[in-house]
């Protein structure tokens, strides 16, 4: 009985704890359908499709939606590249320096974003680069790597090497073998690990904020209109973000299950 | 599943040449050129002195160590405010994702990967909407306060605009950090260690804290520095839902750096702030006794 109750115990603070972690996004949702008294967004007045028909209304927002996106997709294919080779190397090779390596890699997640966004700001300003556009892509590239490491990390050392060893028994070169066998197990890890750092970039917005220069972000659009009341068209694109990315780790989801049940 | 068929110990093939080095040289001279001399840059600015006195003339090359001592006895405050409302949310965020990483680790097999994608779930919304999301839902008028009010639980009437909302908003933005290492970890352990423990006639309180705690340490230890070190650097939160009492470090690097363009001061404060969070960090792994960390 005691027992019973613990682990009911133990369900109730979980579902809670989901509760918790969702309510702030029902919040932004729900919001997204309120038709504002004046400005601010924060208490409820009329139910309305407005903002769903006319995302574009005030065209500063869907440029700094576009900014975010081009920002993004440079970002990804950076770090997805740099990271994924890193990765290689520490899971695949045996080299001087690599616990080194490993370490230096990890510092920038544990290094709070105010002190990476301060520090290539300092940078920047010692040598005169101008702050925009580039600046934000060099800031995101560095701190997205380390991000990519640890996702592909974790991928890569589940992956046993010896399908590797079987397709070079099989006289596969090394390049049909990492065309053939490596790099299509690796993939779902490439993947998962470019829709973060995807992701990250999108919404970063501390270390965006110190090396932007005058270039408005989506994020950093949002943060100046707080001021003065954030519009629900914002809450609209951040809905469609949500619901696309849960969406789109929901099918992967999906999927892979599918996988491995033909496999079995 | 047999135990001797998990325990085959698979060697790993490993490569001995330089193609190591030509994979790791994009990512990590990127990191050298922007991660690693930042830091020196940012050393240097903390030295610098004033060219004139406005900061569009800019700042000279110097060693002013006073930029250190002044930044420093204006600014104590809320360096210590930082490490407080972060360490309290930490602490915060380990009590309530210990429950959720042991019932997925094991119990919800069925609904773990459910769980694991909403846990995640949040980062796929805006950071600044969610913690704007937690202005409306502590605002004065909202549902949640009125009935905390009715209850008298609310010793200045409010929530929004005190340190209660700082704490409550890190708790929230950090909480996913806490919960997927710590999962990682329990999820690794073997099963059958506590039921052994149990056939050996231990409680299930002396159970938990011979058998499962010390094998979670590890996630433990990565899901608080995950969570206190992000934490202590954050201003959103500060920002959004504190009053002009509860600013917190990162508030001062923002505003001296970006708004007052006080980079001698602002980079001395960023540096000692760096300084400060590995101290804290080191001392912290060594006395958890784990230098396990990714």
């Amino acid at each position: 009985m005691i027992k019973y109750i613990k682990s009911l115990l133990l369900k109730l603070i979980s579902i809670a704890v989901i509760v918790y972690l969702m309510i702030p996004i029902a919040v932004i949702i729900i919001f997204s359908f309120n038709k504002p008294k004046r400005f601010q967004n924060t208490s409820w007045n009329q139910f309305s499709f407005d903002a769903w028909t006319n995302i574009c209304r005030d065209q500063t927002i869907c440029r700094a939606l576009g900014t975010s996106l081009k920002v993004g997709l440079f970002v990804t294919i950076v770090s997805t590249i740099f990271g994924v080779l890193i990765s290689f190397a520490i899971t695949r090779h045996k080299f001087k320096g690599k616990a080194a390596t490993n370490l230096f890699v990890f510092l920038p997640l544990a290094t709070p974003e105010v002190i990476l966004g301060a520090s290539l700001l300092a940078l920047f300003l010692n040598v005169f680069i101008p702050l925009g556009f580039w600046t934000i892509l060099i800031a995101q590239i560095t701190f997205t790597i380390s991000f990519v490491v640890v996702v592909m990390n974790a991928r890569l050392a589940g992956m046993d090497p010896r399908l590797e060893q079987a397709a070079m028994d099989l006289y596969a070169t090394p390049f049909q073998t990492f065309r053939y066998v490596t790099f299509p197990l690796a993939l779902p890890g490439i993947l998962a690990a470019a829709l973060i750092s995807f992701s990250l970039s999108i919404d970063d917005f501390i270390v965006t904020s110190f090396n932007r220069g005058g270039v408005v972000t989506f994020p950093i659009y949002i943060w100046s209109a707080a001021q003065k009341g954030i519009p629900p068209q914002v809450n609209v694109i951040s809905s469609i973000m949500f619901l696309g990315s849960l969406l789109l780790v929901l099918l992967a989801g999906l999927i892979s299950k599918n996988r491995k049940l033909k496999q079995v | 599943m047999s135990i001797v068929q998990e325990s085959i110990p698979v060697k790993i093939k490993v490569k001995k040449n330089k193609t190591a080095y030509y994979l790791i040289l994009p990512g990590i001279g990127w990191l050298v050129l922007f991660f690693l001399v930042p830091f020196f840059t940012l050393l240097a600015t903390s030295l610098q002195k004033p060219a004139g006195t406005t900061p569009d003339d800019g700042y000279l090359p110097a060693l002013r160590f006073s930029n250190y001592s002044s930044a420093l006895s204006e600014y104590y405050p809320q360096f210590f405010r930082s490490f407080v409302f972060s360490g309290i949310a930490t602490v915060v965020c380990l009590l309530l994702a210990y429950p959720i990483a042991y019932y997925m680790a094991t119990k919800a097999t069925k609904y773990r990967n459910l769980m694991l994608v909403l846990i995640v779930a949040p980062f796929f919304a805006s950071y600044l909407l969610r913690t704007n999301a937690w202005k409306t839902i502590l605002s004065g008028d909202s549902f949640v306060v009125s009935i905390l009010n009715s209850l008298n639980l609310l010793p200045d009437g409010r929530i929004l605009n005190t340190p209660i909302a700082v704490i409550a908003g890190l708790v929230y933005t950090f909480l996913p950090f806490m919960i997927l290492p710590l999962y990682a970890s329990l999820e690794k352990i073997d099963i059958r260690l506590i039921e052994a423990a149990g056939d050996l006639y231990a409680s299930p309180r002396q159970s938990f804290l011979n058998v499962v705690w010390p094998l979670s340490l590890p996630g433990v230890v990565s899901g608080t520095l995950l969570t206190f070190i992000p934490a202590s650097g954050d201003y959103i939160n500060a920002e959004l839902l504190g009053s002009i009492n509860d600013k917190m470090i990162g508030n001062v690097i923002q505003s001296q750096f970006i708004d007052l363009r006080n980079y001698p001061t602002a980079s001395a404060l960023s540096f000692t702030f760096m300084a400060l969070i590995l101290v804290l960090v080191y001392l912290y792994i060594s006395r958890a006794g784990t230098d396990e960390l990714v």
